[in-house]
């Protein structure tokens, strides 16, 4: 890949931390979803 | 013959894009984002509300996302025309910053995801309205009807008016009055709203190809619509208040910022030659967009603070 320049690498670098936390966002999102749908009984299953 | 490096190089940096995170977050038109999010909003807090305040606020996430997504299939599509009108030509894909693969594929996601996510946080009702809703503003609107008739702005400005309605079937599973008067007033706005733009900028239009109706009709037909649809609006903008989920504040409101409305429409009907038929309609398009945030955080104060007074005369 041809070399980037500093700033292309900032770009890319802040780029890649956005989609990071969207990921990490998105996680968070379904984790709340499933906690807010299903309610305490998410927990209560057999071992 | 090209080397394997000739073959490639161009490939590579052709692959490399210069786009920020900001011109990301420009593709999703935020205040256009704003707007969604505000009017749904106001559509989940005059009906009655039968999820947790989570699952609200997922559902006008998704909304959101599902109204940047739009923004951005929107931005890919007309990447030709906002290239030439001076408001758009400095839009993300036109000035180069983001490939117009990048947009459509970032849109496509965003679309889709907030979709399916909105399905799963509550019902297929209200996904399904959100996908009625992005595939009515990036297809029937940008990609058929923007470019194909002067009633583009009319017909297309249903998508627009749709979150209250998402909103609405996202917290109680079905579609009650109050939305759909929330639909018909931001419905019947557009016209108005945008005729008084495409009077001031008729010129960016012409040279963009857009039949906006001053290019097509001419500006006095335009001025004739505009106060058509503002008397038609200013009524409904105080069904609210006659059907009981807008109290004796919103009364108020809707009345006075109506007069406002037809005061400037009128002006604007009136007055058709020289600079203060641009400074007319300059007014009525800032003030319409007063016009609607008013209505809107009248409804919005009312019910979250509580201060929703009902009329004696009007029940």
């Amino acid at each position: 890949m041809a070399d980037l320049t500093p700033e292309e690498q900032k770009r890319r670098r802040s780029r890649s931390i956005a989609i990071a936390l969207a990921l990490a966002g998105l996680v968070a999102l379904f984790y709340i979803l499933t906690i807010a749908k299903m309610g305490p009984q998410v927990l209560q299953r057999a071992i | 013959m090209t080397s394997i490096t000739d073959t490639f190089a161009p490939a590579t940096d052709a692959r490399y894009s210069p786009g920020e995170v900001g011109d990301f977050v420009a593709l999703l038109k935020p205040r256009v984002m704003f707007l969604v999010v505000f009017t749904a909003l106001v559509g989940m807090t005059v009906v009655h509300n039968a999820v947790s305040p989570v699952i609200a606020a997922i559902a006008l996430l998704c909304i959101a996302v599902g109204g940047g997504a739009s923004g951005a299939l929107n931005m890919w599509w007309d990447r030709d025309i906002d290239a030439v009108m001076t408001r758009t030509a400095r839009r993300p894909i036109p000035a180069g910053r983001v490939e117009a693969g990048e947009a459509l594929a970032f849109g496509l996601t965003l679309s889709v995801g907030s979709v399916i996510v909105l399905g799963l946080a509550t019902n297929w009702l209200a996904a399904a309205l959100l996908a009625f809703t992005i595939f009515f503003y990036a297809v029937i609107y940008s990609m058929w009807l923007k470019r194909s008739t002067p009633q583009n702005i009319v017909i297309g400005g249903a998508a627009g008016a749709l979150p209250p309605m998402v909103a609405d079937a996202a917290v109680t599973g079905t579609l009650g009055i109050e939305s759909l008067v929330l639909f018909a007033i931001i419905f019947l706005w557009t016209p108005p709203h945008f005729w008084a733009l495409a009077l001031v900028k008729s010129g960016d239009y012409a040279r963009a190809g857009v039949p906006m109706l001053p290019n097509v009709a001419g500006p006095d037909a335009t001025r004739l619509q505009i106060w058509l649809y503002t008397l038609v609006l200013v009524p409904v903008g105080v069904l609210p208040a006659v059907l009981g989920f807008g109290g004796a504040a919103y009364a108020v409101v809707s009345v006075v910022s109506g007069l406002g409305m037809l005061a400037l429409a009128w002006r604007v009907y009136r007055v058709r030659t020289g600079d203060a038929a641009m400074k007319s309609a300059q007014q009525l398009f800032g003030f319409s967009i007063l016009y609607l945030f008013l209505l809107f955080a009248v409804l919005l104060a009312e019910s979250a603070l509580g201060l929703r007074l009902a009329l004696p005369v009007l029940g």
